[in-house]
């Protein structure tokens, strides 16, 4: 065994993205994150646009922007961090991009991202939250 | 009792606590390593274990060192290294004896030496954190420069020369390196892996010594012992 894989075999059981429904740049996506306050730990849902994902097994990061207020705010996870508890796809869409940073510069109507309707065999039947 | 051991640093990872902290590790793959030889006071004035690692084509190695590794019953051992151990501890150990990651159960800390990654020749701000010159206000071509490197007679040495050990550039880095107390993570018997959180000194690859923490930083307290 070379030696990535043998780092990567002691984070294998660690490493969580397949439990997590394929979900692409652009989706808008639900991310449950678990929020310990004392003892009690509550759920907190973010929903927003995936700009990025990078890094790559347990490394994985996630970025995710959604408008609050009129503010942009984006969050960045581990995908891989036991305080993710889910993962939800809410709307599939159409980027173009590895990364979508530059949604941060747009304003209004243009800051949609094309629903992805036609020819995306891949997520085809794959479920979302709004179906 | 407790001796260092040779191993290769395999690069870093992270993994997550019962508290779903992310610790950022280093892998270590310590041994397998042999005893070499053991130096005891009647022969030798000191008492230490001298234990071998790392394979090496027997072609590449040197008569003189095949036959010193043979003695102990093991193949041609690309390093050498003795650690100095208590006379009475001695008997701990024998010639040929397979050393490995297993003595670190139950350590809490370790030290970790390498031979850090080589920089080449630096300036005084990268090697050891000087601020450099100002932007602006009349500084020209100097903002990166040391400052005054002596003067009233050098601190009233009355010389006039430089301070022996002062700061400047020159060679940074490929020096041997400890880092101390470094907590272990887990350690994987049956693959020969330790994992210590934080970073070593040195590329992938390289050769480094792990030892039971030699002296421990106050605010660890004891449980090193």
């Amino acid at each position: 065994m070379d030696t990535q894989r043998l780092i990567e075999s002691l984070t294998k059981d660690q490493v969580q993205a397949d439990k997590f429904p394929r979900f692409d740049i652009g989706d808008t996506i639900n991310v449950h994150a678990r929020i310990v306050e004392g003892q009690k730990e509550r759920i907190q849902v973010f929903q927003g646009v995936l700009l990025s994902r990078k890094g790559s097994g347990i490394n994985e990061m996630i970025t995710v922007r959604r408008i609050v207020d009129n503010i942009g705010v984006e969050r960045t996870w581990p995908l891989n961090s036991p305080l993710i508890a889910k993962i939800e796809v809410v709307r599939r869409a159409d980027a173009r991009r590895a990364k979508l940073y530059y949604l941060r510069d747009r304003v209004g109507k243009s800051r949609r991202l094309r629903d992805r309707r036609r020819g995306m065999k891949h997520v085809e039947g794959q479920s979302t939250v709004q179906g | 009792m407790s001796i260092g051991l040779m191993g290769t640093k395999l690069g870093m990872t992270r993994v997550y606590d019962e508290n779903n902290v992310s610790i950022p590790v280093t892998v270590i793959q310590v041994g397998p390593c042999v005893v070499t030889q053991l130096r005891t006071v009647e022969k030798d004035g000191y008492a230490a274990v001298q234990i071998g690692f790392g394979e090496m084509k027997a072609r590449n190695s040197t008569i003189p060192m095949i036959g010193h590794d043979a003695k102990a019953g093991a193949e041609p051992l690309r390093h050498h290294h003795e650690f100095r151990v208590d006379e009475k501890d001695l008997s701990g150990f024998e010639l040929g004896q397979e050393l490995g990651v297993d003595r670190f159960d139950g350590v809490v800390y370790v030290d970790v030496v390498g031979t850090s990654k080589g920089k080449g020749f630096q300036g005084g701000m990268k090697r050891h954190g000087f601020k450099g010159q100002l932007a602006s206000h009349g500084v020209e071509r100097k903002h990166r420069s040391l400052g005054s490197i002596g003067g009233h007679a050098t601190n009233r040495g009355f010389s006039g020369k430089l301070k022996k050990g002062k700061k400047m550039s020159g060679q940074m880095g490929n020096e041997r390196v400890t880092v101390r107390s470094l907590p272990v993570i887990r350690v994987d018997a049956e693959q020969g892996l330790l994992l210590v959180k934080g970073p070593v000194p040195g590329s992938n690859k390289s050769l480094v010594q792990v030892r039971p923490a030699v002296r421990l930083n106050r605010s660890k307290g004891k449980a090193g012992d």
